[in-house]
């Protein structure tokens, strides 16, 4: 004959202790409330599968709140209708923990809706219980999203009113929809018999998680005489007669037989493999061994403007990677925010032997312009006795000012002749090289190809910035 | 070690992995959406989780989460995502949860723009979420601050079991600097707190209690909290301040403009210095307190681009003691050195 011993589950704690000032009671719940029941399936379920340990049960906003008073496994409190957030956030963190998420109505289907959805239609290997009892337990009887047409609360003290509330939320149905889902169903607990089929229900949805199938959500119908203002028997009889007929009972989705185990590999790097992994690689790394010129009291502020596809931000980042290399100190700051109008791009680069202060450049010591509007805009803030290059192919007046170097390129053109416009800008850098004289010619043609790494530009860039070099000679 | 010229942005994401950092849950907005982009690339292949969420609030919700385990985390945003944050925030403040906030802070209020502010200043500082909380502030100036900072944040959080928050604006996020990065860490340190799924750690995370002498006790270990971590950890850089007749402040890039700003007084003959701090919270009160209290101290000159939040806590400090005086600029523009050095002339 076989022999069952009923006991207490391990998964809960030994005592619930009373907890003193407005908690009186050994449990927070009400008489004939439906919680108590479900906890209990819940607990037996974890001691059953031997999966306590690596459960971590969130408790939500709502009557719920304080479930981990009662449930010896990892507990987390999370904000209202954030739980299967919560969930999500510790699991992905920890993918062989159990998560459950157990959820009110109201935590649920309204403030939560979206994360309850998102979760579910992510496929997050967790459980939720949806404790529906149509109404706000927690904060004395409000209006659920839940609550049927007609139904009084505090906040519809006329009943509720499809026309200024809209309809109670089938939950269940909703996320049955959705493909991720394994296992949608809802059960009620009125009699033994509905409170067997819950715990069939609690148990094959932490099941499916154990298996790593993914997402299962069991919608309990539960009694709640306070809120109702009904005895317990009546409570129980309203939601067999009423609750039930509009949230009908049953299995909504179930794949599970189909569904596949979830097995994630995630690799696990030395710590020496790190920085390769993360593209942390430096110039200077590859460039061991070249001679580098004396660095030379420098400071250049240097505007490089034009229409965006003209190269402006790369030549910009050539250049201050150039200078980085030769062992000054430099910041890159591309067009941001204000000054991005009108389809122009401009970037500046400080180069310093000191350590750059402000990176931002009203006054600029070079400019080089590559279209007329970046001309005409910054050539009244370069400073006397700085340098204008622009490209004279492409801008038909001549800068007005006497007081600075002016060097005119027809650098797109020139670019044309070595076979892509894309070039204009290497030319320019090669004339900003020529002129400045702090940079190494040997230096710049071997960082070249690792800084602007498409290989179908390697041999253009280097003739580009020759031809730069060589078209700037006549102004030294 | 060698020098990488990299954007801010992504600094951030190599500082965070290079800290041991597993979990990144991001949600998308300009200009700090380069993080959850670079998180996506790199956080994987590292063994870590990138997680795109839902909303704002499902991200931090998930950091909150993540943040319950034995394992880093980390999110990133912009000014307006960061509002949406703030439940998220307050809750980790009062479960006293590790974890990583960037906010690279945009122009408001509202939608505002894209463009440079540090109008969250009194959000992220004062707290924008309910109840008595702080984060620890960190407000890096470099490409290279975001990445140290971003990895002391991850430190100090887990080493006072509190929320810090990067702080920086869009110039520092979208600037490219030459940063030279650290070797990673490979000892995170031991939360016997945390819940690991074992059978000695069925803990509890969570920030409820009904009782009002117990949540007052609560409030008042976090301020001594506060109080030990004001105490330990506020930073702050001088630059010039030795002999300086008028101490300029700001942080982020204010801070480098008025670099520039102090450098040309100084060339005119007048003594400069620029007190930048590097934590807001902890606010760097004793160093500006103790400037004040110097008799060669004139005064003292607050730049910032919101419409005058960080100024409160430099007339705190100062107490009346010098006259403070303010220039703002605030939609995304951003001062030249000229109009500063202008605005002081004409203060003085």
């Amino acid at each position: 004959m076989k022999t069952s011993i009923l006991q207490k589950s391990d998964s809960f704690y030994d005592i619930f202790t009373r907890k003193g000032g407005m908690q009186l009671q050994s449990t927070h719940y009400c008489p004939g409330c439906g919680h108590g029941i479900l906890h209990k399936l819940i607990a037996q379920a974890l001691s059953d599968f031997g999966i306590r340990d690596r459960t971590v049960l969130i408790s939500p906003v709502g009557c719920s709140v304080f479930a981990y008073y009662y449930f010896d496994v990892g507990n987390i409190q999370s904000a209202h209708g954030r739980a299967p957030a919560v969930a999500t956030g510790y699991k992905r963190a920890n993918p062989d923990s159990i998560m459950i998420s157990y959820q009110g109505d109201g935590d649920l289907a309204a403030i939560g809706a979206n994360e309850i959805l998102q979760a579910a239609n992510r496929g997050e290997q967790m459980t939720v219980f949806f404790v529906n009892n149509a109404i706000y337990g927690m904060t004395g009887g409000q209006m659920a999203p839940t609550t049927l047409i007609g139904q009084k609360s505090t906040t519809t003290p006329r009943g509720r009113s499809s026309q200024n509330e809209g309809f109670p939320l089938r939950m269940s149905e909703i996320i049955a929809t959705l493909e991720a889902p394994v296992y949608v169903e809802r059960v009620m607990l009125t009699d033994a018999k509905n409170i067997a089929r819950t715990r069939k229900a609690v148990r094959k949805a932490l099941i499916i998680q154990v298996e790593k199938k993914g997402f299962s959500f069991v919608e309990v119908l539960s009694p709640c005489p306070t809120g109702w203002k009904m005895t317990p028997v009546n409570s129980k009889k309203w939601i067999t007669d009423v609750l039930a007929r509009y949230f009908e009972p049953g299995i909504k989705k179930d794949v599970s037989e189909d569904r596949q185990p979830l097995i994630q590999m995630r690799p696990q790097p030395h710590f020496n493999q790190y920085h390769e992994l993360l593209d942390i690689k430096s110039l200077s790394d590859d460039l061991q061994g070249i001679p580098l010129p004396e660095i030379r009291p420098v400071s250049d502020d240097i505007k490089i403007a034009g229409f965006g596809g003209q190269g402006v931000l790369s030549l910009g980042y050539a250049l201050a990677n150039i200078a980085m290399g030769h062992g000054y100190q430099v910041s890159w700051l591309p067009s941001y925010g204000p000054e991005m109008r009108g389809g122009t791009a401009n970037c500046s680069v400080k180069i310093s032997d000191q350590r750059v202060a402000s990176p931002l450049i009203d006054n600029p010591s070079v400019l080089i312009a590559m279209n007329k509007p970046s001309l005409k805009r910054f050539e009244p803030d370069v400073q006397p006795g700085g340098i204008i290059l622009y490209d004279c192919g492409l801008i038909n007046t001549k800068p007005d000012r006497t007081d600075v170097r002016i060097l005119g390129l027809r650098a797109t053109a020139e670019a044309d002749k070595l076979g892509a416009t894309k070039a204009a800008n290497m030319i320019m850098l090669g004339a900003y090289v020529r002129m400045c004289g702090f940079l190494s010619e040997d230096y710049i043609l071997k960082a070249l190809p690792l800084i602007i790494k498409n290989k179908a530009f390697y041999t253009l860039n280097e003739k580009a910035f020759l031809r730069g070099m060589a078209m700037a000679n006549g102004s030294i | 070690m060698s020098k990488v010229l990299i954007k801010g942005n992504e600094a951030v994401v190599r500082g965070a992995l290079l800290a041991g950092c597993k979990n990144f849950f991001g949600y998308p907005i300009t200009p700090a959406s380069e993080i959850a982009e670079a998180a996506a690339y790199y956080f994987p292949l590292l063994g870590g989780t990138f997680l795109q969420a839902e909303s704002e609030i499902g991200a931090i919700n998930m950091v909150y989460g993540a943040a319950s385990s034995a394992f880093r985390c980390m999110t990133a945003s912009s000014s307006p995502g960061i509002s949406l944050k703030m439940e998220g925030i307050s809750y980790l403040a009062g479960a006293e949860l590790p974890c990583v906030i960037i906010d690279i802070m945009r122009g408001g209020p509202g939608l505002g723009n894209i463009a440079p502010e540090q109008s969250d200043y009194n959000q992220i500082v004062k707290g924008g979420g309910h109840g008595n909380y702080r984060l620890i502030t960190l407000a890096p100036n470099s490409a290279q601050e975001m990445c140290d900072l971003t990895m002391l944040a991850f430190e100090l959080s887990d080493k006072y079991r509190n929320p810090a928050v990067v702080l920086a604006d869009g110039i520092i996020g979208q600037m490219m600097e030459p940063v030279e990065f650290p070797e990673p860490l490979q000892h995170i340190p031991d939360r016997p707190w945390a819940l690991k799924g074992t059978a000695d750690s069925h803990h509890l995370v969570c920030s409820i209690e009904l009782e009002p002498d117990r949540l007052e006790e609560h409030n008042q270990k976090l301020q001594a909290k506060y109080a030990r971590i004001s105490e330990h950890e506020t930073r702050s850089e001088c630059i010039h301040c030795e002999d300086a007749e008028h101490i300029f402040i700001g942080y982020g890039v204010v801070s480098r403009i008025l670099h520039s700003v102090i450098e040309t007084l100084r060339a005119e003959g007048i003594k400069a210095g620029l007190l930048r701090p590097i934590t807001l919270f902890p606010f760097p009160s004793p160093q500006i307190t103790a400037f004040a209290d110097e008799k060669r101290v004139k005064s003292f000159f607050v730049c910032e681009l919101s419409a005058g939040q960080m100024v409160d806590d430099v007339r705190l400090a100062v107490n009346g003691r010098k006259p403070v005086h303010l220039h703002t600029r605030m939609g995304g523009n951003v001062p030249s050195v000229k109009e500063i050095v202008e605005t002081f002339k004409a203060s003085q």
